[in-house]
């Protein structure tokens, strides 16, 4: 066994891994906030890439401001959506919501491609494709910056939640009856957490729009970004951030060891399996709350 | 049209549990079904071909995905990989030479036991965990498609479906395979209307709206979530055996891909949970809607001379696709059969409102 070898696997995985909580975390944010599982996070990461190139591409805008600018417009999308679509749905059974965001994210899908074509552009963040050697080991530079905004966002989020308004949010997500009652608008919250996670998708659209292309692709997240948020539990940050660096470490080895044995392609399995594994053995999770359900 | 309920008393058990309680639905029914019967001599083969033919084989796939998450209450986003198995196994028994009565049954039963699979995953779990867990299943099963060249021929390669054969006769044209549908189409629908009359109808609802409760009251979860999931998958694979056969008439495993289980669902959610003609216009909205709308968008911009980039039509269906869904929901969440009963019960009374119950 070649320990440099799995050491390199590991590392990049763990990085990757980070970049899909990085998408995860945008999921776990609305899930706290209000219980809907967001499977429009896809298009909305779609949408934040374009718009960022929109602006940068475009527009002719320096990155610098693009990407704070598109933040802002994706800011106010989140809170329309959820102004527009989801508040008229509280409530409702589980089905309609989940058909709702997965209407969502066709349509956003649909229409960010019917205005800005299919065809797969890059972001251009100035990060050199130059492979970095620690030691044996080599590193992709493009996922080490991926990793640290991942990272540099969840340690964002903390403090967030320590706010005024992360209290209110808190107290949202653990029971919003209660947190009526005493006077927090539970419709801002829940249209802040839209808002905030719309932001996070602009960061995933970045770096993942740098990594693969901004394309259709952006939208194939979903599956992996879920997992994550599911081991994690849905409604913890911090399980999102070690979730996703075990799915990356996971992904990353067992494909190693899978794709001779199959034939290639094993990754895709290898989630699914994850997913399937989590929710038979431990539905809330690593980090989850376990909710009771009362007859 | 004129009072509808006018000498409509239900005396006894057996009258008041009818499929049709009031003969203008009866009517109704039978009305649309002579027209069903008619239509190749009605419509343009074309559009018989292109558009009935699809819409009614859909129907019978979206019953049957109704009857698992209308009826059981089981979300379900791994229909389409339940309806690949039925097709697979259909197409392969074809082409070893069983005859095609035998193949779809064939193709049926596999997918009975194959999604029977997916009732595990609602023993253990339910609601959003469900559908993440069928969604992770559905791509468990596309990969073993385009990774085993022996069920698909090839990941690049699809899979002929031999020709149309019944009771010794083949069937080879539009005509032919209208009436396939057709007669597909209304059995599935004869048995979702009379589901509701049966035990078993029953037994699902109370499973649908509390399952401890249901158990609680003697009825069985466990063996009616695995019953409602072979049945639904039964119809599924034979909806999509016969979708190779009379209109693909090659198999290809993108034709079974997760958007596909997508668009059933939202077929069905679109038309109503539980209602089994708002199935029917589910479908229709999903299938044929963002294709009307393209054409339009076409012809419009044509008669003001503008130019419309190509790839910009080509995702103008899509996100008129998810725009209906958003709306729909947003207008009734209960779905377009929910829409029509408003419609019906205005409409049965009419003009003697004062008389509705």
């Amino acid at each position: 066994m070649d320990w440099v070898f799995l050491s390199e696997l590991a590392i990049n995985g763990a990085l990757t891994g980070l970049l899909y909580s990085l998408f995860a975390i945008g999921l776990v944010l609305i899930y706290k906030a209000s219980s809907v599982p967001n499977l429009a996070q896809g298009g909305l990461t779609m949408v934040g890439a374009y718009v960022v190139l929109a602006l940068s591409h475009d527009a002719g805008l320096p990155l610098w401001l693009a990407i704070p600018l598109a933040a802002v417009i994706m800011f106010g999308l989140g809170f329309g959506i959820e102004r527009v679509a989801l508040r008229r749905l509280a409530g409702r059974p589980v089905v309609m919501i989940l058909m709702l965001t997965l209407g969502l994210d066709i349509f956003l899908r649909g229409i960010t491609l019917a205005i800005w074509g299919g065809t797969s552009r890059s972001v251009d963040l100035g990060v050199s494709y130059e492979p970095l050697f620690l030691g044996d080991i080599f590193v992709s530079r493009i996922h080490l910056v991926g990793a640290g905004v991942a990272l540099a966002l969840f340690v964002a989020f903390m403090l967030f939640f320590r706010t005024r308004t992360g209290i209110k949010l808190r107290a949202i997500a653990d029971d919003y009856m209660a947190s009526w009652s005493v006077g927090i608008s539970v419709e801002r919250g829940v249209g802040l957490s839209w808002a905030l996670a719309s932001v996070v998708a602009v960061a995933a659209g970045v770096i993942w729009g740098e990594i693969q292309g901004v394309d259709q692709a952006l939208s194939l997240l979903l599956l992996k970004g879920l997992t994550v948020a599911v081991l994690g539990g849905l409604d913890s940050i911090l399980g999102a951030v070690i979730a996703g660096i075990i799915l990356g470490v996971v992904e990353n080895v067992g494909a190693d060891f899978l794709d001779p044995l199959v034939g290639g392609g094993s990754r895709e399995l290898i989630v699914a399996a994850v997913l399937i594994l989590t929710v038979m053995i431990r539905p809330h999770g690593l980090f989850g709350r376990h909710d009771i359900e009362r007859v | 049209m004129f009072y509808r309920l006018s000498g409509v008393h239900h005396a006894n058990y057996v009258s008041d549990s009818r499929i049709f309680k009031v003969p203008a639905d009866r009517n109704l029914a039978v009305f649309i079904f002579l027209i069903g019967l008619a239509a190749p001599f009605i419509i343009p083969s074309l559009y018989l071909n292109s558009y009935m033919l699809p819409w009614l084989i859909w129907t019978a796939a979206a019953l049957g995905l109704n009857l698992v998450t209308g009826w059981a209450g089981q979300l379900h986003l791994g229909y389409a990989a339940v309806m690949a198995v039925g097709a697979y196994s259909a197409i392969h028994a074809a082409r070893f030479g069983v005859p095609w009565e035998f193949a779809l049954i064939i193709g049926g039963l596999t997918s009975s036991v194959i999604g029977s699979l997916f009732a595990f995953a609602a023993l253990r779990v339910k609601g959003l965990y469900l559908a993440l867990t069928t969604l992770a299943m559905q791509f468990v099963m596309d990969w073993v498609l385009t990774h085993s060249p022996a069920i698909s021929g090839g990941s690049h390669a699809s899979l002929q479906s031999p020709t149309l054969a019944f009771l010794g006769q083949d069937i080879t044209s539009d005509t032919g395979f209208y009436y396939v549908a057709f007669g597909w189409c209304v059995l599935v629908t004869i048995f979702m209307l009379n589901l509701k009359r049966t035990g078993l109808g029953r037994a699902l609802v109370a499973v649908r709206e509390k399952d401890f409760a249901a158990a609680i009251l003697g009825v069985n979860s466990f063996y009616y979530k695995i019953l409602a999931f072979a049945t639904s998958s039964f119809i599924a694979g034979v909806s999509g055996a016969l979708l190779v056969a009379t209109f693909f008439f090659l198999a290809a495993p993108e034709q079974f891909s997760v958007t596909v289980s997508i668009q059933v669902l939202a077929m069905v959610i679109v038309g109503g949970l539980g209602s089994v003609i708002g199935s029917y216009f589910g479908v229709a909205l999903i299938l044929l809607v963002p294709g009307l709308v393209n054409g339009l968008v076409v012809t419009v911009s044509e008669g003001l001379g503008m130019q419309i980039n190509v790839e910009t039509l080509a995702h103008i269906p899509n996100a008129v696709y998810g725009a209906l869904i958003v709306i729909i929901l947003l207008i009734e969440p209960l779905g377009l059969g929910k829409l029509y009963g408003n419609i019906r019960d205005y409409l049965m009374v009419w003009p003697f409102d004062q008389f509705k119950k």
